[in-house]
């Protein structure tokens, strides 16, 4: 039996990604990394910013991602985010001009404690690309 | 009758406006495989979405307690409406098909005695609602700058409205847009966001879901989320509608105009040979006359 399931990303503006040979997803979901493999029990989860990894027999990849929801059920796993990047396509000045941005929304003081987190978090995962 | 110079300039005119509303249908049709194409890419992140928040929904422990977002507040005094409109003009009936829509929708609010409030996004929906509702109109949100829908300022509404939400501003929200069925047909939508409808939209399927945390939380993050997407959605049709409806008036004037050129040219004809049969007469009978 194979030990495949299948993924898909979809962002706003279109399907991100499909692939159905993987044979595992890491996500980085709200309280701590989460491995998904095959015949997972259902869950919903949602994420804070850091870094997908997909495995699979064509190959592993890496996603960046600062959102989402993931959704698993009957060996389909769905991402739902707002912003992803393909750590193959991101450039230092890419991922520079992130940081700045995550760093900016980090200092700004009228900002709940929550978004203060997530914004901590994006700069502590973007720093660790370099 | 008008003179032979006058009719020439009529159809000189008249030709020049055809070149026109050709052109501008063909860059609608352009445009308009670009934003369909974005319009049907856009449709799954939307659908997984709202079965996410079905899910969730359906496996809500505690009703009561339910995000507000989801269950309302319990009244409906306040309604915002949110109407969504084209920037530019000249697309048919795209924005008066919304306005009318709408416009009923708003007399049915206030004759239940009921408190309106609006935001137009667009301005052309601005434009022609500010005359009769002038005072409800809370806000005008208009991205002329954003040559496509994008989500960034589709979250931009969205958090607007939730804001608005939070505050106590209103009770129930409505968005206005025109859903994109095919180039001729464009359906006014009028779609309630919040409190979430979920009417005969039972999922059947009673798969339990573990969530990690637990599904308020899950449920308080994502509906402000949901809320961006439907408007996203909105925008995404919305544009695909506009362009549409654009092309099929553009197609109409320009076929309209072939017909007055056809038209004129015959009258054209006909009083250039009328004058040339009067003087051939006015000759004649005076060489007879001698």
């Amino acid at each position: 039996m194979s030990e495949e399931f299948k993924v898909e990303i979809v962002n706003p503006e279109k399907s991100f990604l499909v692939k159905d040979d993987v044979s595992e997803v890491v996500v980085p979901a709200f309280e701590g990394e989460m491995g998904i493999l095959k015949d997972h029990i259902s869950i919903i989860s949602f994420l804070k910013p850091g870094i997908i990894r997909i495995l699979s027999k064509s190959g592993d990849e890496n996603y960046y991602v600062e959102d989402g929801i993931v959704e698993f059920k009957n060996n389909n796993l769905s991402i739902l985010t707002s912003t992803i990047f393909n750590l193959a396509d991101m450039d230092k000045s890419k991922q520079q001009d992130l940081l700045k941005q995550a760093e900016e929304e980090a200092n700004r003081t009228d900002i709940n404690d929550q978004s203060k987190y997530l914004a901590d978090q994006k700069v502590e995962v973007l720093k660790t690309l370099n | 009758m008008a003179s032979l110079d006058d009719l020439k300039k009529r159809i000189a005119s008249v030709k020049s406006t055809q070149k026109i509303t050709k052109a501008m249908k063909m860059v609608a049709a352009a445009k308009l495989r670009r934003a369909q194409e974005s319009a049907e890419k856009g449709r799954p992140y939307s659908e997984k979405m709202n079965n996410v928040i079905l899910n969730l929904s359906n496996g809500i422990s505690d009703k009561e307690n339910a995000p507000k977002l989801l269950s309302g507040t319990g009244q409906e005094k306040t309604h915002l409406c949110v109407v969504m409109t084209s920037d530019r003009g000249l697309c048919g009936g795209f924005n008066s098909n919304i306005i009318k829509k709408s416009k009923s929708y708003f007399a049915k609010i206030l004759d239940e005695g009921k408190e309106l409030k609006i935001i137009t996004v667009g301005s052309k929906g601005n434009d022609q609602l500010k005359r009769v509702y002038g005072d409800k109109i809370i806000e005008n949100i208009s991205f002329k700058e954003s040559k496509n829908a994008n989500y960034f300022d589709a979250d931009k509404v969205g958090k607007m409205v939730i804001e608005k939400f939070e505050a106590g501003e209103f009770d129930v929200c409505t968005i206005f847009y025109n859903q994109f069925k095919n180039v001729i047909t464009q359906i006014p939508q009028a779609q309630q966001i919040i409190p979430l409808n979920n009417e005969g939209e039972e999922n059947s399927s009673e798969e339990s879901y573990e969530f990690e945390p637990d599904e308020d939380e899950i449920l308080s993050n994502l509906l402000p989320k949901n809320i961006s997407t439907q408007i996203f959605k909105a925008m995404l049709e919305n544009s695909a509608s506009e362009q549409g409806s654009r092309m099929s008036a553009m197609d109409n004037a320009t076929r309209n105009a072939g017909e007055m050129v056809d038209k004129l040219t015959i009258e054209y004809n006909r009083s250039r040979q009328a004058a040339i049969t009067k003087e051939l007469i006015e000759i004649i009978s005076g060489a007879e006359s001698l």
